[in-house]
């Protein structure tokens, strides 16, 4: 089965280590590799991307790494797919494309 | 308790190399200095290319460098005329009690005396100091420099969560971990606050990420930035992709914020995590966190960085299944099997750890067994420095 990887055991999603077809089930893997739990991913997720491991209502927190990456900005619901379309940095409020770094 | 093997220095500090440095303060002394340097075995050249003017960032690094306690014994070799002198350092690094010598080629008549009478000088040095033996010492000793370069979108899931779980098993243990590349750490300044020990530590990291981000708006640049590719690998927002980086110094709080002014060159005073206010460039980062006093660098890399460094040992990771398997020369250690769940992030940050306790007891690194000699020394520009008001 694939896998989703979970960084920190506080994280609401979890990031694909595949590409995952719509409908797929997943592991959804902890830190120390325990399956935390299966899931029924919903749109395809390409490889690193987030998976939501359960509902997140508009305004909560995304957390990844144990730490807030930002609040939702739709409903999102269990084995969604999560980006630029329903999840929104606090600090800058669309991902800005512009000369590297 | 784990314990490794290092060299025990006149201070105190103990090293986990045994390297003689041949100092050229200025480029204009390099050439000889890399010569004396390839007569003598287990020596090594350095330099720096910001010219002889008196500059503390960079007189800092190279005094930082001949402190590290991998270094056993120095020879500084200035052409003469320069400003930034031998005997500026000299007395400086005189405390540590470690064998010091300085020569300047116009004193000794040109290029061939100077050679000859460093290789001499080098000579005798090295027979000394290859009579220290490494003996066992709690791993609390231990300063690790976590460092990532050539991320891909491997790095934030595989590489830099299992160094961190590496780097949290050394803090528990009493150990030091530096993180720097104060550029990565881009808008995560309330994050990274809420981890500090203490209210003044928390103001020093606002700080220190709110001046780099100025720094890099003045240059017309957006340091809030996410690439195209960024977004195809999946990393949604600014405070995600810091996250990410950030991550490979591990998840324990923050004792404090080394910085690198005129004055000094800020060194950790404790065990625990550490962040340093540096640049995002690959080889200076590792220098300058090594004259903080890092003995060992651990380098998370996703297309495959090959950087090692003059006097500290670089332990090369990857998270990405396609550059190990094309690069095996170059990295040390495969976190690839994170993605398909064969092992744990915890149980290669364990792998990690234990290799870490290895290279420092003497194990080389593939960076070192392939003789890398990397060093580069970071200074700020210090125009837009005062210009900024920043010094």
């Amino acid at each position: 089965m694939k896998k989703a990887i979970m960084i920190d055991e506080r994280d609401n999603v979890a990031t694909a280590t595949s590409e995952i077809g719509a409908g797929e089930e997943v592991e959804i893997i902890s830190p120390s590799g325990a399956v935390v739990m299966r899931l029924r991913v919903s749109e395809p997720l390409p490889f690193g991307h987030k998976v939501a491991l359960k509902n997140i209502s508009p305004g909560e927190e995304v957390i990844k790494y144990g730490e807030r990456i930002g609040v939702a900005s739709k409903p999102i619901l269990a084995g969604a797919w999560i980006h630029t379309h329903n999840l929104e940095s606090l600090i800058q409020p669309n991902p800005i494309e512009g000369r590297p770094p | 308790m784990t314990e490794f093997y290092g060299f025990e220095r006149p201070d105190g500090s103990v090293g986990v190399r045994n390297h003689l440095l041949v100092l050229a303060p200025i480029d204009c002394s390099f050439e000889p200095a890399r010569r004396i340097a390839s007569q003598v075995e287990g020596a090594v050249a350095v330099t720096q290319y910001h010219g002889c003017g008196f500059n503390g960032m960079v007189f800092n690094n190279l005094l930082g460098v001949a402190l590290n306690p991998n270094v056993a014994g120095i020879l500084i070799l200035g052409l003469g005329c320069e400003s930034l002198t031998p005997e500026l350092l000299a007395e400086r690094i005189e405390p540590s009690g470690k064998p010091l010598e300085t020569l300047s080629i116009q004193g000794e008549g040109g290029t061939i005396s100077a050679v000859e009478r460093g290789v001499r000088i080098l000579q005798r040095m090295i027979q000394e100091t290859s009579e220290i033996k490494r003996e066992p010492f709690p791993i609390s000793h231990l300063v690790l420099a976590a460092e990532c370069g050539g991320s891909d979108a491997t790095s934030g899931i595989a590489a830099n969560p299992s160094l961190g779980f590496a780097a949290d098993m050394l803090v528990d243990e009493g150990g030091t971990v530096i993180i720097s590349e104060t550029q990565e750490m881009t808008g995560t300044q309330d994050i990274l606050a809420r981890r500090a020990v203490d209210d003044e530590t928390a103001e020093r990291i606002r700080e220190m990420i709110g001046r780099q981000e100025r720094r890099m708006r003045m240059m017309g640049i957006e340091s809030r930035f996410m690439s195209k590719g960024n977004i195809e690998g999946g990393l949604t927002t600014i405070e995600e992709k810091s996250l990410g980086a950030v991550r490979k110094g591990g998840t324990r709080p923050i004792q404090g914020v080394l910085e690198n002014s005129d004055e000094r060159l800020e060194r950790p005073t404790r065990g625990g995590l550490w962040l340093q206010d540096g640049t995002g460039w690959d080889v200076a980062s590792v220098t300058h966190m090594v004259a903080a006093g890092a003995q060992i660098v651990a380098f998370t890399t996703g297309r495959g960085s090959t950087v090692g460094h003059a006097i500290a040992p670089v332990i090369k990771i990857t998270g990405n299944p396609e550059t190990y398997a094309r690069m095996k020369d170059n990295i040390d250690i495969d976190a690839s099997p994170i993605l398909d769940g064969k092992e744990s992030i915890n149980s290669v940050g364990e792998r990690i750890f234990r290799f870490i306790v290895k290279v420092a007891s003497g194990r080389m690194t593939k960076a070192e067994a392939l003789g890398y000699r990397d060093f580069a020394v970071f200074s700020r520009d210090r125009l837009a420095e005062r210009l900024l008001g920043y010094c």
